[in-house]
Parts: structure tokens; sequence; C-alpha cells
């Protein structure tokens, strides 16, 4: 029965990272493939044909507020959103990684200087330092993707400098340095393998967070400006025509959150099988 | 407690003056003349001169530092540029609005997280158990800006249940049932994805918990169920619930710039983003100071919080 129960709670968690790795996998896809699909052109304005509701001939999606066609917007978008959260998250874990080994390898005032400007990003609530830092570079879809970066960072500097710290003192470390190894050996082959699967767990998680980030950011205005699209800004805009067709700001909105549940699915199931001791009960 | 508190009112100082630091200098991020982005390419050199001598823009960065410190400790945030008022007053006056839906938020959060978490653990792989396994899932994949508008297209626009936007009613409105009225969306709307974590963390703490010794000894000696889960149980599983529930604060609070402009409610956060549109710097650098300082507080409220309940924290 114990095992059955097992076998079940198994074959669901598993069908459920399935789905949502098929569907990250299926967006990926079509957003690679969107300049050879049948689509329509998503910045051509058709104004007659405005707010058309989803399964209007020729529109299988309907029309925004300029006539433009939902689904292209929606696709062309997806690009602009999935990139956004795949460079924004792996740029804040290149830094974020980098500067938690120096953090944690290093002591001294490498560290302290590491470590306070860390504490320091990190007493700001998330958000509203990317906000900040995009009043500072000027509204933009590049200076919105740095901004969340920047923001991001300071999460893998604190998981990585805690890795370290463990490790540092281990057997095999010390070992390594009595028979001479210089810090770049230490680190590259005996730290870093360490940090592997914490990081990629967190950055299967995090890809997500910042597909979120970056189209609240679009959708206050200062992520991706006009005519080019990302959910964020399509969701922005559609908000205006919520009363006369609530499916324009809808569909943006549907799309991120199936996008980051699929990515949060995909991260839980890979965090499991990485780390079976953070199974929740 | 008061060596405790005066060593984390110490250790404050240095995260404020780096806080005061990183709002000084995001401002003054962007390549160029601060004074030609705030006013525009129109801009006359006369009114140039003037706002950068007002701003103190012609000084050493680390000058102008000190300078705009001096200024903030004496509560002068400078002049809006685009508003023509003081920052202060333009921000405090929003500030209400946005300390009003973060705490209806928080209250619901917390109560609702906890009560969820707590009978979630009570009886754990329930029907309740799993749909707040599924809702926490849904909880941290949605947008808070899209739940906004589902909500607002449901409850104000179909069902006509609820006001659409904004904190009181144009005409007749402005008593507390006006303002109640108007909260019940934003709240709910910023409240949605934090009541899932806190359900979910006092689930798992509450598990730990009621798997202890003392649980069974309590049950033992005959106690009623609800004493032992409330008395024994939830007491004990206090501090990482009050953990999370001070984490989620921050969230709350950078959330709530996005759910105000989704309800055009009058508070910091849709001040800063049309201060961010309008260019005007002084007064996005005081929105940002006073939402970072209200973290920093309440950082520091529930670190003492959870020295008061767990005195072998203030002790270490």
């Amino acid at each position: 029965m114990r095992s059955s129960s097992r076998l079940r709670k198994f074959l669901r968690r598993n069908l459920l990272a399935t789905t949502g790795l098929l569907t990250v996998v299926c967006a990926v896809v079509v957003g690679l493939l969107a300049p050879y699909l049948p689509l329509a052109d998503p910045d051509v304005i058709d104004t007659p044909n405005r707010l058309r509701r989803p399964l209007t001939p020729g529109h299988p999606l309907g029309t925004d507020e300029f006539g433009r066609d939902l689904l292209a917007r929606l696709v062309w978008g997806g690009r602009v959103s999935l990139l956004a959260g795949v460079a924004t998250a792996g740029a804040a874990m290149l830094i974020g990684v980098a500067l938690g080994i120096v953090g944690g390898y290093y002591t001294g005032w490498i560290e302290t200087i590491v470590m306070r400007v860390t504490d320091v990003l990190l007493a700001f609530p998330f958000i509203l330092l990317a906000i900040a830092i995009v009043a500072g570079l000027g509204p933009g879809l590049r200076n919105a993707m740095i901004a969340i970066a920047i923001v991001g960072f300071p999460f893998y500097t604190r998981l990585v400098r805690s890795v370290v710290l463990s490790i540092r003192e281990r057997e095999f470390v010390e070992g390594a340095r009595a028979l001479g190894g210089s810090d770049r050996v230490i680190l590259g082959r005996h730290v870093l393998p360490h940090l592997l699967s914490p990081v990629m767990v967190t950055l299967s998680l995090d890809v997500g967070a910042k597909i979120l980030a970056t189209a609240g950011l679009s959708f206050l205005g200062l992520g991706t400006q006009p005519p080019t699209a990302d959910w964020g800004s399509m969701l922005a805009t559609g908000r205006q025509f919520v009363t006369l067709s609530p499916h324009v700001a809808l569909l943006p909105g549907l799309a991120i959150f199936a996008m980051v549940l699929a990515l949060n699915l995909v991260g839980d199931a890979l965090r499991d099988w990485l780390d079976p001791r953070t199974h929740t009960r | 407690m008061r060596r405790y508190l005066a060593r984390r009112l110490l250790q404050l100082v240095p995260v404020l003056l780096g806080v005061s630091v990183v709002i000084f200098m995001v401002l003054r991020l962007a390549p160029g003349d601060p004074a030609e982005i705030m006013l525009g390419s129109q801009a006359t050199k006369e009114d140039l001169d003037r706002l950068r001598t007002e701003l103190g823009l012609t000084q050493p960065v680390h000058v102008q530092y000190l300078l705009w410190v001096s200024h903030v400790v004496r509560g002068d945030l400078g002049r809006s540029i685009w508003r023509k008022r003081p920052v202060l007053t333009e921000v405090l006056h929003h500030y209400r609005a946005t300390v009003i839906l973060t705490f209806a938020a928080l209250t619901l959060s917390a109560v609702g997280g906890t009560t969820l978490g707590v009978t979630a653990a009570v009886r754990p792989n329930s029907l309740l158990d799993r749909c707040s396994a599924v809702a926490s899932l849904f909880g941290a994949s949605m947008p808070v800006f899209w739940l906004g508008i589902v909500l607002m297209v449901i409850f104000a626009l179909e069902l006509r249940w609820l006001p659409a936007s904004g904190m009181f009613s144009p005409y007749g409105g402005g008593d507390l049932g006006d303002l109640l009225r108007h909260l019940v969306l934003p709240a709910v709307t910023l409240a949605a994805a934090t009541i899932t974590i806190i359900a979910r963390l006092t689930r798992s703490a509450m598990l730990e918990v009621l798997g202890q010794d003392y649980i069974r000894t309590a049950r033992a000696k005959g106690l009623v169920e609800w004493a032992v889960v409330v008395r024994h149980g939830l007491k004990n599983a206090l501090v990482p619930i009050i953990t999370v529930i001070g984490v989620q604060t921050g969230v709350l609070l950078g959330g709530a710039v996005l759910t105000e402009t989704v309800f055009a409610w009058p508070g910091v956060g849709t001040l800063m983003v049309q201060g961010i549109l309008a260019r005007d710097f002084p007064l996005v650098q005081g929105c940002v100071l006073i939402i970072a300082m209200t973290f920093v507080l309440i950082n520091l409220a529930v670190d003492l919080l959870y020295a008061w309940l767990d005195p072998r924290i203030r002790y270490a």
C-alpha cells in the first residue's frame, strides 16, 4: 500500500514536470521558428479590424487596439520575454557565482566588501531596486534586463558563499592545498563541481521569476518600448481596453502564467532529483 | 533584550548608509547630464544652470552625496520638478495609501496563510492540503498585475460587486466603508501569492513541531486537540513563520508598486512610476528612500519580535 502510494506520488510529480518541460520546449521551439511560421506580421496596423474577438477568421486569438494579430504578437513577444528571463537569470547567476566564490574562499577585506554590498542590495525590496535602477538608466528592455540582473545576483552570492564556506575547510581541499595546488586549481577542480547542483536548481527556478520581473517592468512602461512587444507590455496596453475586450489583456497574462508555472514545475522536479534532501513532506 | 536592541540598532547604521549610497548612485547611472535628462532637450541654458545649482550637480560626486544626506537627515528631500512641491510632502501624502494597502495585504496573508498552513498540517494529504499545494504553485507563478486585472474583470466589471479602481468613490464617498470596498480587490491581489507561501511554510514548520515528543506528552496528559495544536504546536513553530512573514513584507512592499498601478491606488508606487516617466529624479529618489527605509525598519521589527519569542536568539 505504502509503496504503491509512493509510486503514485512519484508518477504524479513526474507527470507534472513532464507537462512543464513539454510546455517550455514547445514555447522555445515556437519562439525560435517564429520567422518561419505562417503568422501575420506582429507590427502591421489594421485599425478597421481593431479589438476583434478570438476565433475571428484570419485572427485565431483576435486583434489588439491597433488591429494587430494577437497570436503573432504573443509568439514574437514570447521570444522577447523568454530571452529576457534566460539572459537576466544567466547574468545574475554568473556575477553571483563569481562573487560568491571570491567572498567565500578569500577571507579579509575582499570578503567584507563583497558581503556588505550583497547585504545592502538585499536590504531593498527586489522589484523596487530594479525600478530605481531603470529610473537611473532610462526605460527600455536592455536597461530593464541590466537592472534585474543587478538585483538578482546577491541571491546567488549568498548561496554560493555558504557552500564555499562549508567546502573550504574540508579534507580534500586541505589535501589539494598541501599538495601545492594553486587557488585556481582548487577552485576550478574541487570547489566548482560542488556548486553545480545548488546553482542549477536555483537557476531553473529563477528563470521564471526573472520573466515575471521583466514583465512587471514592461507592464509599468519601464521595459520593452513600442512597437516591440513582450508579454508584460502587451498586458499593459490591453489593460486600457479591458472593459471592451478583456482578451487583449488576459491572453498575454495567461501566457506569462503558463510559462512561469511550467518553469517552476521543471525547477521543482530538478531540485528533487538533484537534492533529495529538499523533498517537501 | 535591551542589549540586543542596542546591538541591532548599531548594525542598522552601515545598512542605512549603504542603502543611502545605492539610492544616491542609481539615479546618477544615466550617461550624460542629469539636468538635461530631467528638463529635456527644450530647456534653456538658464533653466539647466538653475537646476544644476539646486541639485548641487556642479560639485564633485562625494560632496553631492554628503550634501544630499545632510538634507535628508533634516527631512529635506528636495523639490519635485514635475509637481513643483517639496518631495517629502508629496511622498508622505501618498505614503498613507501604500501603508494601508500593504498592511491590509499583510494581515490577510499572515492570518490566512497561518490558518491554512496549520489546518493543512493537522490533516496532511487531505483535500485542503492538496489544494493548498496547488495554490502555492499557482501563487508563485501568477503575475500579480495579471491577477489584479482578472479579479477586476470578474468582480468589478462583470458582477459589479466592488469598485474597479481608486481609493475612494469620486462622488459621495470618503468614509471607512467606501475605503474598505475599494481596498478588497487590491489587497486580495497583493496578498494572493504571499498567503500560499506563508501557508506552505507554516505547514512544514507545524509538521516538524507536531512530530516532537512534547506534543505526544501534551496529548497523553489529555489536552484537547486545539490546545495541543495552538498552545504547544503553533507557539513553537512561530519563529520560522514570523521570519517568512518578515521576508514577505518586502515582497508586498515591492508588489504594492505593481498592484497600485493596476488599481490606480494613489500610493507611493504609483507616484514613483509617474515620477520615472516624468524624469523627476528627486521625487523618485524620495519614493525609493521611503519604501526602502520602511523595509529596513520592518526587518528590524521582525528581528526584535523573534528575539522576544525565542530567548536563545538574543543571547546568541
